[in-house]
């Protein structure tokens, strides 16, 4: 009788109000279950944030940062300068090394090799080089020049940092050239600026903040590197400013030394190293945060 | 597919001038591309270099013995590292069972349960994840998490002791410092990589499928499973195995807890050893054809790295190429 029913039809309802009970219990579950795989990532950082920070700040001191180390694992008292000192050291050369031949590998590939065969081949092998355990790093430098010379040292060390980093530099940093508009490439041209001057003077300068941010990262990376060390740099205890000198150390071989002692003091030495490189590792990637968004160019 | 540059780009453009100028652009030329060189050479280098050093090692006990030999002996010279081989395989594969699921499930929480405001926040944890050294994941492991641990342990050994088959998989040792431990330190250190890519592999599922699956009904969880999974699953191959190639190489915070024996144990919850975490322990106390052998593992360890990277490497372009190719 009633023909109106078909003039207007009720919106169909949408609401997911009237989905069966096993679809809409799937669906919750599933979002129950990924937002646990979060908690599951959260955990152990609070964990490490926690125990780290706790433990370490109760060895923490000046005397601790500044001493030299106790050569007793079980001598209590303060003691890492050396270390201190070593991993800047020597996380500092290996950027000496690794960022100015990043940079220019990376000149090459976006400005000249592009993707003729060369060019991509060096970018899937530096990709295959970020892969490589940096432990293997270590025995390279151990055979190439710890064998050579003939002894371990702060410098063979940050060779071995040094080949850590030059892949992670020369992959952000051709990033960062790609996003250089290639009008400012132009235009330099067209003053009559050769190609050289054009890349030094106009593509670098523009691109000079991401390189910065993402040789920020690789130097936090590096700072926090353990196998390598214990292979090329060897033991030291005392302050070795001069990186050539024989053996060295750094915060994070120091921590791998002492934390597997059952010795109180040796561990309580450990949690301090490892407040230390953390907070110096932190500051370099915060750094590089900043500067990342504080002088980013348009991305388009 | 990565360079943009358009084909104006005054790239061969002669524009003459004095000979010492187009010399010094070619003396440029030729500085980068050494530069980019050097990583052709590293890698050429350490192939070479650390193969001939571990030589006298591995044809003392030809490379089949080498790599399979089950006794590792440096007082008697007898160097089989297939121990090292097995915990280097069971810790990774301990790694990748937890880490790739729970991966996937934190990039699907990034792109597309979270609200902008907190993605940020979840971003950061990853990232701060992946900065925290190795070392100080070991040395949390080490003396937070393997006291604590030990007794869950002994618990679980009790409870599938009437079971056959997992009573020996989980037989009791009485020791936290074990292929399971170094298992969940693994994982704990590949979760950063594999989620960044598992974030941009689902960040190429086109919008106009995932929009098409909800106008079909599907709720959330069925329009990942239907649009985002299927289209994803060659890039989260990948990306699984960059992972593993991460988990079998990490050396220090594997080495301090997984106890350092040299045997080949069923029991996860047993003593063992890894390629790289031996290296690190033995480094110091090695001299003359024990040092060599060491070299050779870490030998070993380049090639399976590098195979495993070249393959993940392979696949993900495979699967990028593919997606390309379908929608643009």
């Amino acid at each position: 009788m009633t023909a109106i029913d078909t003039g207007t039809p009720t919106p169909p309802d949408l609401s997911g109000k009237n989905l069966s009970a096993r679809r809409a219990f799937a669906n919750r579950a599933a979002t129950l279950g990924i937002g646990l795989c979060v908690l599951v990532a959260a955990f152990p950082l609070g964990l490490v944030a926690y125990e780290v920070i706790s433990r370490g700040a109760s060895v923490m001191s000046w005397d601790f940062l500044t001493e030299v180390i106790p050569r007793n694992y079980r001598t209590a008292g303060p003691g890492m300068g050396p270390a201190v000192v070593g991993t800047l050291l020597i996380t500092g050369m290996a950027a000496l090394i690794a960022i100015p031949v990043g940079v220019l590998g990376a000149v090459y590939l976006n400005e000249y090799g592009k993707s003729n065969p060369l060019a991509r081949f060096i970018r899937t092998m530096a990709d295959v080089m970020t892969g490589v355990p940096s432990i293997v790093m270590g025995l390279f430098i151990y055979v190439g020049y710890v064998l050579v010379v003939g002894e371990q040292s702060g410098f063979a060390g940050a060779l071995s940092l040094a080949c850590l980093m030059l892949p992670i530099v020369i992959r952000s940093t051709e990033e960062m050239l790609r996003l250089v508009p290639d009008e400012l490439r132009q235009a330099s041209s067209a003053l009559g600026a050769r190609k050289w001057r054009t890349t030094l003077g106009v593509v670098l300068p523009a691109a000079s903040s991401g390189i910065t941010s993402g040789s920020l990262l690789a130097v936090a990376r590096a700072a926090g590197e353990t196998a390598p060390i214990i292979i090329t740099v060897g033991l030291t205890y005392i302050y070795k400013p001069d990186l050539f000198d024989g053996q060295n150390t750094t915060l994070a071989a120091q921590i791998y030394r002492n934390a597997a002692r059952p010795f109180e003091a040796s561990q309580e030495r450990a949690w301090g190293a490892a407040l230390t490189l953390i907070a110096i590792v932190f500051l370099f990637t915060i750094l590089s945060r900043i500067i990342a968004s504080r002088f980013a160019i348009d991305k388009r | 597919m990565t360079s943009t540059a358009s084909p104006q780009t005054p790239d061969d453009l002669d524009l003459g001038g004095d000979s010492r100028a187009r010399g010094t652009d070619r003396g440029f030329r030729g500085l980068v591309t050494f530069a980019g060189l050097t990583v052709l050479i590293v890698l050429g280098l350490i192939l070479v270099t650390t193969t001939m050093r571990a030589m006298p090692a591995i044809s003392h006990e030809g490379l089949l013995g080498f790599v399979f030999g089950t006794r590792w002996a440096p007082n008697d010279d007898v160097f089989g590292a297939f121990s090292m081989l097995y915990g280097t395989l069971v810790t990774s594969l301990i790694g990748m069972l937890i880490a790739v699921p729970v991966s996937i499930g934190i990039a699907l929480f990034i792109t597309e349960v979270a609200h902008a405001r907190s993605r940020k926040y979840i971003v950061t944890i990853i990232d701060l994840l992946a900065t925290v050294p190795s070392v100080v994941f070991g040395l949390v492991g080490v003396l937070v998490v393997v006291p604590f641990i030990t007794p869950v342990y002994q618990w679980f050994a009790g409870l599938v002791e009437p079971i056959p088959l997992l009573s020996s998989l989980f037989a009791d040792t009485n020791t936290g410092r074990n292929y399971f431990t170094a298992g969940l330190v693994l994982t704990i250190m590949v979760i950063p990589i594999i989620t960044s890519i598992a974030r941009e592999v689902f960040d190429t599922v086109p919008e106009a499928d995932k929009q098409a699956a909800y106008a079909l009904g599907a709720t959330r969880w069925e329009m990942i499973k239907g649009a985002i999974l299927p289209h994803s699953f060659g890039g989260l191959v990948g990306a699984s195995m960059l992972g593993l190639g991460r988990a079998m190489g990490e050396t220090i915070a594997v080495a301090l807890v997984i106890g350092g024996s040299f045997h080949i144990s069923a029991s996860m919850f047993d003593t063992g050893n890894t390629m790289a975490a031996a290296i690190a322990q033995q480094w110091g106390e090695s001299t003359g054809l024990h040092t060599d052998a060491l070299i050779g593992i870490g030998v070993v360890l380049f090639a399976i790295t590098v195979i495993i990277n070249f393959a993940a490497r392979w696949v993900v372009r495979r699967a990028e190429i593919k997606m390309r190719g379908a929608h643009t």
